[in-house]
């Protein structure tokens, strides 16, 4: 599958994305889908400064990434896929029940969220949305790292910040 | 004792470990802040650095990697602040030549500092055993 990887990450780009995953699976190419840097061309510019030249990066609002998602999974270079949030990832796995797994990369501290693991913090609802996932079948699992090991879903939600 | 005049922002203990060889190889514990984006969203880098740069009158950042999300922060910030001058991919050599440039003002020592970072990048050896390398 030339998607590799659907992550749910609130820094998108940055270097665990680029270098992190971006060298073991030889990434070639990023769909990053966000409402709003899709509308900014100074957070495109922003973005795009931080992969190597070599990487493609597109973005996507989560309309046109629905319209578009069966090309970048039909494009046979490795890509990632990556969301600032589980509620656009939501909305597109709803939008073209085309997304088989979710990867939790990084969802950081903020008001309203308990720690589940190092890099991973969720609210209720968060959580509800989560499980909505798994319910339609999707494998949602957490891993910050290519060396780290994916935890499922339900290990996520039992822990308590300690891994 | 002088106020710092950068800060240096990266992965887990990379600033605060190049800063202490900094320390170590001039004495100056006066010039670097050291801020680690461990555990951090991008808002909270973000919101960290804008604090930090504010607090001590910074006009350079010096960070780790281009992709990271320190540099991400410090551009955002950049976008308010056109004064502000970052570094990235800083390496020992970098920082040590920032130090011992205090008579700059602050962007030029920058332009300077990353030039000499850039220089200091070296490869030797590599060649086989009791031989030369064919060409």
């Amino acid at each position: 599958m030339p998607l590799e990887l659907f992550r749910i990450d609130d820094r998108l780009i940055h270097g665990q994305v680029v270098v992190g995953w971006g060298q073991p699976l030889d990434l070639q190419f990023i769909v990053l889908v966000d409402d709003e840097v899709a509308a900014s061309e100074w957070e495109q510019e922003l973005y795009r400064m931080g992969v190597p030249p070599e990487m493609d990066v597109f973005f996507e609002s989560v309309e046109t990434a629905t319209e578009r998602l069966a090309k970048y999974q039909r494009d046979p270079r490795p890509g990632i896929l990556l969301t600032g949030d589980i509620e656009t990832m939501s909305r597109l796995v709803i939008a073209t029940g085309a997304v088989a797994t979710v990867n939790l990369g990084g969802i950081h501290h903020k008001p309203g969220r308990m720690q589940r693991l190092r890099y991973v913090f969720l609210s209720g609802p968060e959580e509800e949305a989560l499980r909505a996932l798994a319910a339609r079948g999707v494998v949602v699992t957490a891993q910050d790292v290519p060396a780290g090991r994916p935890l499922p879903l339900e290990e996520v939600l039992a822990g308590e910040g300690s891994r | 004792m002088s106020r710092a005049r950068a800060i240096v922002a990266g992965h887990a203990d990379f600033a605060s470990g190049i800063v202490s060889a900094v320390v170590q190889i001039t004495g100056r514990d006066d010039v670097f802040v050291a801020l680690s984006n461990r555990g951090m969203s991008a808002q909270d880098v973000e919101r960290t650095l804008r604090e930090l740069a504010s607090a001590e009158g910074i006009q350079v950042i010096f960070t780790d990697l281009p992709a990271g999300s320190c540099t991400m922060a410090a551009r955002r910030l950049q976008r308010d602040r056109p004064d502000l001058a970052m570094v990235t991919g800083t390496n020992l050599a970098t920082l040590l030549d920032f130090v011992f440039s205090d008579e700059l003002e602050p962007f030029d020592a920058a332009r300077q500092a990353a030039e000499k970072g850039r220089a200091a990048l070296m490869l030797t050896g590599g060649g086989p055993v009791g031989g030369t390398r064919a060409t």
